[in-house]
């Protein structure tokens, strides 16, 4: 599915300093049951989100009128547990274009690059710092830049080098994704095929 | 001499069909299972883009996410699941793709039915848009859990791109002792590694405790390798995996499984392999397990108190968090806590040998009045073997009552939800906010402590309950 190129960002960012959260929280599982990938956004962290009888629950960070912006900022271990993909497409359906975290479950890192977030990792030191920033000015802006591989507070000029592959890169800087490059392989793929013993 | 390698690059690099420079290994998918949640929009994209199902038969279809555990021969109430069980049904019959749908006498969990019927065999990939994947890993295969986009690629080309992650072996030595099931071997391992300490790793268990383990009981440890946020796990096929896979329906028959054993009795990792970390622990260490967190690192022995906060790896702000959801405190016992249901079934702890062990604590005795049980075997074939042993009629006389095939409770997509607030000792593998409801309290644990909580009504060490079978 095609999503947006992604080079540079520039964006206030959404401070979600917890630790752990787990794809059970960014969709819960009973949100699951659609057979089109649409709608997602709408019950991102629904049950941190809203209460019962569907009030927003005015504490949670996604529904204070003083944060907005492109960028999720999370607690280290973010997007652990449940493989399910939906987490990372409701993240995208919101309109976030960017994690970053001082770590990052192994698969939700993958589903991220294959949708079209980009997820930047941290120092721990550095994600202090921007959640520090954020709290001091919630409209303060950060650049992310892709080509650059670079992260910056731009309140401050404090940049930090985050790692990607060239390939997962490539890809995101155009819009492509690995079933492009899978088909163009086809023949290949078929004359391995061959020598499996099962 | 050839420099000596551990299973897993003996495995994968057997399945590399191309290196990118600078990127992933792309790399041949044997087998693919999917299930009605994570598959249908994979098909949508692959009609978007044009493309066929390049090998139909290397991809199983089950329904299990979303199925109703009761009255299975109606239709199903909830339209939405209703709906993705139709998609479903008719993206696999579009595409030629074995399908055992709801009612059918192969349904069940996607990872039950996998090995159970001989589709799962060492030294092949395996993938399936759910992360508990990794349970096939106990037969020496490489299995894993993708996204949809991936479940995509690989209907579209039997293929994904993955960098190829780095190894950990973990060796358990010693015997396991009295009461402690394969399910406290592996919930110890996440307490001792926290619920990331594996991330970027693929693990090889190694080990006295292993090798004595029945395959029930290694597809139970694999299956939760996921939850210390590792790919996977794998254990070296030997003669415990080739008797159990002999004779199923779909193993290799005859000349084939005559040419295969050699093959496999290849995959072990060489003496002077290495590994990127290499952990030992001892069985005498390990008690029977309980999780008392909203993560599955986050568990003890049925006989500790909870720790203190300033004891643990996952920083005290986020495990006060967890506690206050519990509802417990710090430095309280676990034992006696009140429990409100009880949950055996799922991937984990869905199979037979699941269910002789509930069933050798609760006989003779009666369920609590104040449990709610929901027992759910992992697939027919479960329900069968319960039948046929005996097993149901031990749970009937205590008071139980047996559902039918599916995930259930594990993520509560269907009716079995445990409502706000109540306490579920669950034998599934999350213990996530929740996962088993909005608002619900899950203590993860084994069979044996599960049915001691289901006769008892309170958290409970159930070797105190042993000594009668
Ligand atoms: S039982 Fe639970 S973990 Fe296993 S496949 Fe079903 S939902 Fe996933």
């Amino acid at each position: 599915m095609a999503y947006e190129k992604f080079t540079i960002l520039r964006s206030s960012a959404v401070p979600m300093p917890n630790e752990n959260v787990d794809t059970d929280q960014i969709i819960p599982a009973r949100f699951l049951k659609a057979t089109e990938r649409k709608g997602f956004g709408d019950n991102l962290f629904r049950d941190w989100r809203y209460n019962n009888d569907n009030t927003p629950k005015a504490d949670f960070v996604l529904n204070m009128p003083t944060y907005s912006g492109k960028i999720l900022v999370g607690g280290k271990n973010f997007g652990s547990g449940s493989s399910r993909e939906h987490a990372a497409w409701a993240i995208y359906d919101y309109g976030f274009r960017c994690v970053v975290s001082s770590f990052f479950a192994d698969i939700f890192q993958n589903n991220s690059i294959n949708v079209g977030i980009l997820p930047v990792q941290v120092s721990p030191e550095f994600l202090e710092k921007i959640f520090a920033a954020i709290e001091a000015n919630p409209k303060t802006e950060l650049e992310v830049n892709l080509p650059t591989q670079t992260i910056t507070l731009l309140a401050t000029g404090e940049s930090e080098s985050f790692a990607i592959n060239e390939y997962k890169k490539h890809n995101l800087t155009n819009g492509y994704d690995d079933i492009d490059y899978l088909l163009s392989m086809e023949e290949e793929i078929a004359v391995f095929a061959e020598t499996r013993p099962f | 001499m050839s420099t000596p390698q551990t299973l897993f690059d003996k495995v994968w690099d057997a399945h590399v069909v191309r290196h990118v420079k600078d990127g992933p290994d792309v790399l041949f998918i044997d087998r693919h299972f999917i299930h009605e949640v994570t598959s249908p929009v994979a098909f949508l994209g692959l009609e978007g883009r044009g493309a066929p199902v390049m090998f139909s038969g290397r991809t199983f279809a089950t329904a299990d996410h979303n199925t109703p555990t009761l009255n299975q021969h109606l239709p199903v109430a909830d339209l939405l699941s209703a709906n993705q069980l139709a998609a479903l049904e008719r993206n696999a019959a579009k595409h030629n793709i074995s399908h055992w749908g709801l009612g059918h006498i192969k349904n069940g969990i996607v990872h039950v039915v996998g090995p159970e019927n001989g589709i799962t065999l060492p030294g092949m990939t395996i993938v399936c848009g759910d992360s508990h994947t990794s349970t096939h890993g106990a037969f020496g295969a490489i299995a894993f859990g993708i996204g949809t986009s991936e479940v995509e690629m690989v209907l579209a080309t039997q293929c994904i791109m993955q960098p190829k992650p780095k190894k950990m072996r973990i060796t358990v030595n010693g015997k396991a002792g009295k009461g402690v099931l394969s399910k406290d071997v592996i919930l110890y391992i996440i307490s001792q590694t926290s619920a990331s300490g594996a991330t970027g790793y693929f693990v090889e268990y190694a080990g006295e405790v292993f090798e004595n383990m029945s395959m029930e009981g290694r597809m139970t440890v694999c299956n939760m390798t996921i939850e210390m946020g590792a790919r996977g796990g794998m254990i070296a096929p030997d003669q415990t995996t080739l008797d159990y896979l002999k004779g199923r329906e779909l193993s290799p028959k005859g000349e084939q499984w005559d040419k295969l054993v050699p093959y496999w009795q290849t995959l072990k990792t060489d003496e002077g392999a290495t590994f990127d970390l290499d952990l030992t622990f001892d069985a005498a260490d390990i008690e029977p397990q309980i999780t008392y967190g909203t993560n599955p690192g986050l568990g003890t022995g049925v006989t500790h108190q909870i720790p203190m906060a300033d004891t643990v790896k996952d920083g005290s702000a986020s495990y006060k968090k967890s506690l206050q959801y519990m509802g417990f405190a710090e430095n309280e016992t676990m034992l006696g806590k009140p429990v409100d249901f009880v949950f055996l079934g799922s991937c984990t702890n869905g199979r037979i040998e699941d269910f002789r062990a509930f069933a050798s604590i609760v006989k003779g005795r009666q369920k609590a009045d104040n449990i709610t049980a929901w027992l759910v075997p992992g697939s027919h074939v479960v329900e069968k073997q319960i039948k046929d042993e005996g097993i149901l009629d031990i749970l009937t006389q205590a008071g139980f009552e047996l559902r039918q095939p599916g995930c259930s409770a594990c993520l509560a997509m269907n009716e079995d939800k445990i409502p706000a607030g109540k306490y579920a000792v669950s034998t599934s593998n999350r213990n996530f906010e929740g996962r088993q409801g909005p608002g619900a309290r899950t203590l993860l644990a084994s069979p044996l402590v599960a049915a001691a909580a289901a006769v008892t009504g309170v958290v409970t060490d159930p070797r105190g309950l042993m000594d009668n079978v």
